[in-house]
């Protein structure tokens, strides 16, 4: 078996038992890259002599015995939103087209203290804004399935990136299902974490009360690793939360004998495709078949989910993103007549179509006569939303679902009607707004050969529920290979 | 409600935003299906629900009143897009 | 002019409060540093930085609220002021709009023998901005974010003053509670103290509020008076003139008094507040009141009547010493170093208020330590010195905060207490001055002292005056 074909953990046990070094590891991805990625465009920065670098200094301290993680020496790739000290980081945008932070996310610390080997920043949608990475300052990705579909979005590049097995893991950030659905349209695994477990410090943010860091890895095991690796209460982050129930591998157990599984009824009705459908009502079988007891019920409020996220969404961005002015970093115009000018001039040119489109509506939401009708009230369906999830958490340990719609679109399909395109975060909106956590994992193929997902839901901070639901599932039906591609002879 | 060029203009001044004029048209048009497709939300009673900003609840998260920080001058204005005597410079200021 | 206008007035004052840190990272507040030498990702916007409170800035907050008869909130956030300006690095301001930690307060003044309770609207805690420098000769500005992220309250009145006077006792009064609670110095002059003054114009009588206009930029209490002067009649002229007020910010100009409108085009007053999503509630519980309560240092009206009783000493000198938290502090600490406190008032009321005045030198100001007036007046008590010289010696403590006790030896200052080379001297002089003798010897008692001034000028000061008369009146017999 080739070494690019294994998962992080398994790298990490090879790498542990000296069967790989990590400047073999690390180049054995590199010449990946090098040779996929110009089809592929998962990576917005590749950093090879970096990656080198830090593959000798951490293959030194692995055998000093100082880094003992089960990730020490796997390479990662982490999304363009999150700082990296010395590393250009864009968010995809023009406007940070020449920015290298000066310090690094927590999140990104954290992984590199582990012993991570950081290749590069993948690429996705510009201010993690939009479902396909279609709107990418630096150009597309595409999907490794099928290149002329998209990889989902934002984190599309970080899921085409382990689809394509241009890296191992990666990380990506999920503000309304932006872990959760590339994940689904590339075949990986992804996490979404409870609001508050994985720390915001150095994420460029989008929404931020809705923004939080997560893995996108082959399969749950890894998921469970990396997400174990980066949780932490983190001082510089005020959302941050203290919590003593980080060790997620303890809940990798194929075991769901008598655990409560709810499917919601309405995710059922309408605009679903019937073989995505099917996928995941079969997968809610399966663990039936394995001991759960699992029961259809009424989750209301579903429909409200994606109004009151793109108001909320939108409103934080707007603010979010007015520090993004021409003075202190990034993007400047050329040419500018006064101060307000450069302003204008600078913005303008520097955000792209969607950006705008989300500044303009959040400023809007925002201005003065309208923020009760539309930001309070989007706050309150919030609180709705978060109720009946509260309600169904009663009764249910975990909450099986769809991922999105549909699977992989075709490029540009979506593009031109931004409320389709908003339609398909249908599933997993309102996951945000409740700050409760959400796993994404294959579940099977549709007739393209396209893979499907399966959304498995928890209570907030009960990761450890959906993670075991997700490794009983895998451990009997697997579809974490990406065989489409070794047909291919990739 | 229908967006109209007054609001557009009006938010392109708050947003800092120059829209070409057929950027005009096309945020007109998005702008108000958007406000169309978000006002469903006035078909839910709210009446007596709390606004939420947070979904769990976190309160009282302090630093301590004591210097961490040193001087990062450098590093901070490396990213400055135009500089001068350890400052940002902008374009003349009103005042 | 027929018609008979009141003035209504209301405040927003910018305190700066007096923490070692800045509002939402662990940056100095030092004033003073190199441009952009206290800042970090945060104060200065950068992607991806998070605001984390510093918890002195809510204690220090509470405590202005609970000296000024607020109601404290008991679950206050804090919200996002939207607006683009290169002093405001993310281009929002950290605020309270919605939850602000004060509210419903108040404060007696009094001006000319009224008493007089002017409302506090609400305190609320934000940052501060950074500085723009503007570039002689060119068509740029400075940034520097120093002061970015200074934490700073903003206490808001209603509109209960009407008059400068009023205005003036009002901020004093303020002045005064913050300085001593510690929570800031409050010097109008380096912009730790900062007033808008919202001003609107009505007939006398009528009930309801006119159009009100904010005026900025005041940085001194002269400035307020003449701002506020000034802003009454030209409200007043438009009136008159049949024209309307427009609500507007207005920029005073101190140079020119004269203030002009600050909104432009591009500046749409609309601030787009929503609550800050990277804070979280501060919750203030009843038991952490009661330890700020308990904190608390002797404000003013406490110690008037603690002097009143441990100090023999008048209570117009009280009120003066106590006006200041910075003379009351000299005061305290002169007396715990063992100085006796009639003393000390007195150089404090006399020479102390004399040079102030020569310097034109606001009492928060003061440059000397107690410790240096201590030494001084153990000088004299030592009669080490005379008071000729010693009013020389605290000039120079004054200004410099000199060491008397080295200074005096350094200049050779000491009185002279060798009784033979002063009798020597005396002699001198009373051989050199016949006539005077003669007008002594005749009950002229006046003329004594003519001797004892050139003994004196002999002596280049170095004498203890009153030694000096006794030996001459000795000598004469």
């Amino acid at each position: 078996m080739n070494l690019t074909q294994l998962t992080a953990v398994e790298i990490g046990k090879k790498i542990k038992t000296k069967e790989i070094g990590v400047v073999e590891a690390t180049e054995a991805y590199i010449s990946r890259i090098e040779k996929l990625d110009k089809d592929y465009n998962c990576f917005v920065t590749v950093d090879k002599e970096g990656a080198l670098k830090q593959a000798e200094e951490v293959q030194k301290l692995i055998d000093a015995g100082k880094l003992t993680s089960p990730l020490a020496g796997v390479p990662v790739a982490i999304k363009d939103n999150m700082c990296i000290d010395g590393m250009l980081t864009t968010c995809s945008s023009k406007i940070l087209n020449n920015f290298v932070p000066t310090y690094t996310a927590t999140a990104v610390e954290k992984l590199q203290s582990a012993g991570a080997v950081i290749i590069g920043k993948t690429n996705m949608d510009e201010f993690a804004m939009g479902s396909t990475t279609e709107t990418s300052y630096y150009g597309e990705t595409k999907n490794p399935w099928d290149v002329t579909r998209v990889p989902g979005g934002s984190s599309g590049g970080s899921a085409a990136a382990v689809a394509a097995e241009e890296v191992p893991y990666a990380l990506g950030s999920d503000t309304g299902g932006s872990i959760r659905q590339p994940a689904s349209f590339c075949g990986v695994t992804g996490i979404k974490p409870t609001y508050g477990r994985v720390s915001r410090y150095g994420l460029i943010a989008y929404g931020s009360s809705l923004d939080q860091i997560g893995p996108l890895a082959k399969d749950v095991t890894d998921c469970a690793a990396i997400l174990e690796e980066i949780s932490s209460h983190d001082k510089k982050d005020s959302t941050s939360a203290e919590r003593s129930d980080n060790d997620f591998t303890s809940a990798l157990k194929d075991d769901v004998k008598g655990m409560k599984i709810g499917i919601p009824r309405d995710y059922f009705l309408k605009g679903i495709d019937s073989e995505v459908k099917d996928k995941v009502l079969a997968a809610a079988k399966t663990l039936e078949e394995k001991g759960a007891i699992v029961e259809e019920f009424d989750l209301n409020m579903v429909e409200y989910a994606i109004p009151a996220y793109y108001i909320i969404a939108s409103a934080e961005a707007s603010s979010n993103l007015e520090r993004f002015d021409g003075v202190k970093y990034g993007y400047r115009t050329e040419t500018f007549t006064d101060l307000h000018n450069m302003y204008k001039k600078t913005r303008s040119e520097g955000f792209g179509a969607e950006v705008k489109r989300r500044i303009m509506l959040g400023s809007f939401v925002l201005s003065s006569g309208y923020y009760d009708a539309y930001y309070v009230k989007a706050l309150k369906a919030k609180a709705l939303i978060k109720q009946e999830f509260d309600k169904a958490f009663e009764k249910y340990d975990v909450i099986l679902g769809p991922v999105a719609p549909t699977t992989a679109l075709k490029l540009g399909e979506s593009l031109s009607d931004p409320i389709k395109m908003y339609l398909g975060d249908i599933y997993t909106v309102s996951v945000n707004l409740a700050g409760i956590p959400g796993i994404s994992l294959p579940c099977g193929y549709d007739k393209n050969g396209l893979p499907v997902g399966l959304q498995l839901l928890g209570q907030t901070f009960d990761e450890k529920k959906i993670i075991r639901a997700a490794y009983a599932f895998e451990c009997t039906k697997s579809y974490r290979r990406p065989d489409a591609l070794t047909e291919r002879g990739l | 409600m229908v967006i109209t060029d007054e609001t557009i203009e009006y938010v392109g001044i708050l947003a800092k935003l120059e829209l070409s004029g057929e950027e005009k048209e096309q945020a007109k048009k998005d702008m108000t299906n958007m406000l169309e497709y978000v006002g469903k939300l006035n078909e839910l009673d709210t009446d007596g629900v709390e606004a939420m900003s947070h979904a769990f609840p976190i309160s009282n998260v302090f630093r301590e009143d004591e210097v961490t920080n040193g001087d990062d001058r450098e590093n901070l204005l490396k990213n400055a897009p135009d500089k001068k005597d350890g400052c940002y410079r902008v374009p003349k200021t009103f005042d | 002019m027929s018609k008979v206008y009141e003035t209504v007035i209301g405040l927003e004052v910018h305190v700066e409060l007096a923490t070692k840190t800045k509002i939402f990272c662990g940056c100095s507040t030092e004033f003073g540093g190199a441009p952009n030498t206290h800042t970090c990702p945060v104060c200065t916007g950068m992607p991806g930085s998070l605001p984390v409170l510093n918890k002195a800035v809510v204690e220090k907050a509470v405590a202005v609220g609970l000296a000024t008869n607020c109601n404290i909130t008991r679950n206050c956030k804090f919200d996002r002021k939207n607006y683009f300006y290169p002093d405001n690095p993310q281009n929002y301001q950290i605020s309270q709009l919605y939850y602000p930690i004060c509210r419903d307060g108040y404060v007696e003044i009094e001006v000319e023998g009224k008493k007089k309770k002017v409302r506090i609207h609400e305190i609320h805690m934000e940052e501060d901005a950074g500085k723009l420098v503007h570039e002689e000769r060119s068509d740029s500005s400075l940034v520097d974010f120093n002061r970015s992220g200074v934490p700073l309250i903003e206490i808001v009145s209603e509109p209960d003053m009407r008059s400068a006077e009023e205005v003036i006792a009002y901020l004093d009064k303020l002045r005064l509670i913050i300085q001593y609670l510690g929570a800031s110095d409050c010097k109008l002059n380096e912009g730790s103290m900062r007033a808008d003054v919202n001003l609107s114009v009505r007939e006398v009588g009528s009930e309801e509020f006119g159009t009100r206009t904010e005026t900025k930029n005041l940085n001194s209490f002269k400035a307020i008076a003449r701002a506020i002067e000034n802003e009454r009649e030209r409200q007043i002229d438009l009136l008159e003139s049949g024209e309307k007020v427009v609500q507007e910010t207005r920029r005073w100009d101190d140079n020119k008094e004269y203030s002009y409108p600050m909104r432009s085009k591009e500046d749409a007053q609309d601030y787009r507040y929503f609550p800050d999503p990277d804070l979280v509630p501060v919750i203030i519980s009843e038991e952490w009141i009661e330890k700020i309560k308990n904190s608390q240092p002797e404000l003013r009206d406490e110690k008037i009547i603690r002097y009143k009783e441990e100090y023999d000493i008048p209570e117009y000198d009280i009120m003066i010493i106590t006006a200041s938290k910075k003379m009351a502090d000299i005061f305290e600490e002169a007396i715990s170093l063992g100085a006796a406190p009639k003393k000390v008032s007195n150089w404090l009321m006399g020479e102390t208020m004399r040079l102030m005045k020569e310097t034109d030198t606001e009492a928060d100001n003061l440059k000397f330590s107690a410790e240096n007036l201590a030494k001084l007046i153990k000088l004299i008590e030592d009669k080490a010195i005379n008071g000729t010289v010693a009013k020389e010696v605290f000039e120079k403590v004054f200004a410099e905060d000199i060491n008397p006790e080295k200074y005096v030896d350094d200049n050779g200052l000491r009185t002279v207490n060798d009784e033979g080379a002063l009798r020597e001297t005396i002699q001198k002089i009373i051989d050199a001055n016949p006539k005077s003798v003669e007008d002594i010897r005749n009950g002229k008692q006046k003329a004594i002292g003519f001797l004892v001034g050139q003994t004196m000028k002999e002596m280049k000061g170095k004498a203890d005056p009153s030694e000096v008369n006794r030996i001459i009146k000795e000598i004469l017999g």
